[in-house]
């Protein structure tokens, strides 16, 4: 348990008084990527932003330690600093600032803008540094750019909400490598300190980047944790439907 | 005050229209200002002004001890000319008083861009003109560094009537700072200025007003312009600090084939203050295109932000843009987009978006660390970018300087 970085323990969240998940448990150890698979309005996302302390995500039970801190009740900023990242979905296109400005904030202040076109070169947006944020960007685009921000702020554990979402083929490459980069993936295991909880509902990321933990979730429940790509292989054969028969199988024995 | 060469006509119409109301804005009484001041005394170099009177300048863009970075200057204090000078080959810059008695030709120009009788404000400036600024670019002069123009309230209670005339000739280009400021920061005052710019053919002038009055001052600028084949003109207009009441309405004119406007401004309301402000131009000629952009804050004032763009010609091309920024519960902003078009093929098209800085964006950028407040100064600043593109390096630098200080008083 020592060197457990993250830990969920019996979480409750309603969004708008409506309970959307229910008793949820969760560990990860530094260096660790876990995936959470579940089929749309599962409540993935709902997980996530619980973790990153967005208000409207309001949670009534449980408690959620990052790093042997309770931070059920900080602030997303507070979270932020203490080392937590979050590539959204769908961010929220902010008018008038710019990426570069974005990323210069995610270095804090003492980064040289070197860096900050050397990631954007990385991140094949150095002709988007000058726009603004997220304004006519491309599902492919805001993927790369959620990384970069990322990338430049360095969490200790990076929430990834559906990387591969509104995303072709030859984007979703360089996202996976990204997240590599990210996740550290490139050191040795023992040598890695970043976690990654990505969140999937077709599993496509699983080609570019590999988990160790997979989990799926269905309304509002961890179903079951296993291998990720034993569950992957399972979801694509049966479909979420056998997932959601299991549990409520389980639940009915379990009384 | 100062005699013109005005026609009768000119007189007659603005008696006719003494008592106009404006269109639009608060009804100043003029009778309650002071229309004659004392005479200041002319000041040769004009960094030996009062260190006060130097500071509050300064507020408004306007620097006296480096005459290096500016190709000239002039200075009105109340009614009197305080300096005038050029740094310049090619450039003209007196006050317009002088320019009327050099050139008799000056008088075809006189309230050619702006009706005389266009309301009760351009009337009083008329019959009770207290000089201006004459400024002209020779033809093919090109100015690098900006004229600098200061119009200064020193008096309390007192009105400033002022009649400002820019030629920029045929292929010139001219940039020009103005600042408009008062020695108080609490009384009274009523500025009232008319501006007529005349850009020849293939001239360009980039024209950027920065106003920092005070809670007190009531400000009705006229301001026509009137741009020929290829030429271009750049408006920058900044009113971050408060003002009592200020209503005006630019209007361009683009007369010439190809000729090309572009209205940026950045308006700041603090509780108490009244902006009416809007930008106008009329696409008259093929080809000629506008884009007006306007950037609208109230911290507890009331903004009305306007805009008119109107095509009766063949391939013109206008976009408006207004958006307002409601920074706490008081203050109100009215965003009134205009378009007219006369003429099938033409393109104009607006957008218009007031509203609060948005919890969605906060958050964001609050998920990258950043705490509230500098992610709603970023959001802020952001939203206060306009695209300086035209503007010479140095102005550019200056004016994101004055933006830059209007954020902090924001926040």
């Amino acid at each position: 348990m020592g060197d457990v970085a993250l830990s969920i323990e019996q979480l409750n969240v309603e969004v708008e008084g409506r309970e959307i998940l229910h008793d949820i448990n969760l560990e990860m150890k530094p260096g660790e990527t876990h995936v959470l698979f579940g089929p749309n309005g599962s409540g993935k996302t709902t997980l996530l932003m619980a973790i990153m302390g967005f208000p409207k995500y309001r949670i009534t039970k449980g408690k959620i330690t990052f790093r042997d801190r309770d931070i059920t009740k900080l602030p997303i900023d507070e979270r932020a600093r203490l080392g937590i990242g979050i590539s959204f979905q769908r961010p929220p296109v902010v008018r008038g600032v710019k990426m570069r400005d974005m990323v210069a904030a995610c270095f804090g202040e003492r980064e040289p803008e070197e860096s900050i076109s050397q990631l954007a070169e990385k991140a094949d947006l150095t002709d988007f540094l000058d726009r603004e944020m997220n304004y006519g960007f491309s599902g492919g685009e805001i993927k790369r750019s959620e990384l970069m921000q990322l990338l430049a702020q360095k969490p200790a554990l990076t929430l990834i909400d559906e990387p591969e979402s509104g995303v072709d083929l030859v984007n979703i490459a360089l996202i996976g490598k990204l997240l590599n980069n990210l996740l550290e993936k490139d050191c040795p295991i023992p040598e890695r300190k970043c976690m990654g909880l990505i969140i999937t509902h077709t599993g496509h990321i699983l080609d570019y980047v590999s988990a160790r933990t997979g989990y799926v979730m269905c309304n509002g429940v961890i179903g079951c944790e296993g291998a990720p790509r034993e569950i992957l292989a399972s979801i694509r054969e049966k479909g979420y439907q056998e997932c959601i028969t299991c549990f409520l199988r389980r639940r009915a024995s379990s009384g | 005050m100062v005699e013109t060469v005005s026609s009768k006509t000119n007189k007659d119409k603005a008696r006719a229209a003494a008592d106009k109301p404006a269109t639009f804005g608060e009804d100043i009484a003029l009778g309650d200002y002071v229309s004659s001041a004392e005479e200041q005394p002319y000041q040769s170099d004009p960094s030996k002004l009062p260190v006060e009177d130097k500071d509050r300048m300064l507020e408004a863009g306007v620097i006296l001890d480096d005459p290096g970075q500016r190709a000239g200057t002039f200075i009105q204090m109340d009614n009197s000319t305080v300096h005038s000078s050029v740094r310049q080959e090619g450039l003209e810059v007196m006050a317009v008083s002088q320019a009327l008695e050099k050139y008799d030709w000056l008088a075809d120009y006189w309230w050619q861009a702006v009706a005389v009788d266009t309301d009760k404000y351009t009337a009083n400036v008329e019959l009770n003109h207290h000089n201006g600024y004459f400024i002209r670019a020779l033809p093919g002069y090109k100015t690098i560094y900006p004229v600098q123009t200061c119009l200064y309230l020193a008096k309390a209670q007192s009105a400033q009537n002022v009649h400002n005339i820019v030629i920029a000739e045929e292929n010139s280009e001219l940039h020009i700072i103005t600042g408009c400021t008062t020695a108080s920061k609490e009384e009274a005052g009523l500025h009232l200025g008319v501006s007529e710019f005349y850009i020849k053919k293939g001239a360009k002038v980039t024209f950027t007003m920065i106003h920092s009055w005070n809670p007190e001052v009531a400000v009705r600028p006229r301001t026509g312009v009137m741009i020929e084949e290829n030429g271009l003109f750049l408006s920058n207009y900044v009113l971050t600090k408060p003002v009592h009441s200020l209503q005006m309405y630019p209007t361009a004119r683009c007369v010439g084939k190809n000729s090309v406007v572009r209205f940026n401004s950045i308006l700041v309301a603090a509780p108490g203050s009244s902006l009416d402000v809007g930008s106008r131009t009329i696409l008259d000629a093929e080809g000629a295109k506008t884009e007006i952009i306007s950037r609208a804050i109230t911290t507890g004032g009331s903004i009305i932000a306007r805009g008119y763009i109107e095509g009766s010609a063949p391939d013109v091309k206008g976009h408006l843009e207004c958006r307002g920024l409601i920074l706490t519960g008081e203050g109100t902003i009215h965003a009134i987009p205009e378009l007219k078009g006369t003429l099938a093929g033409i393109d104009l098209s607006h957008e218009a978006a007031v509203g609060k800085i948005a919890e969605e964006e906060v958050e964001y950028l609050m998920a990258r660390g950043l705490t509230r407040s500098e992610a709603t100064a970023t959001i802020v600043r952001g939203f206060l970018r306009v695209d300086l593109e035209g503007l010479p390096p140095l102005l550019s630098a200056e004016l994101q300087r004055a933006i830059a200080a209007s954020e902090e008083d924001l926040m």
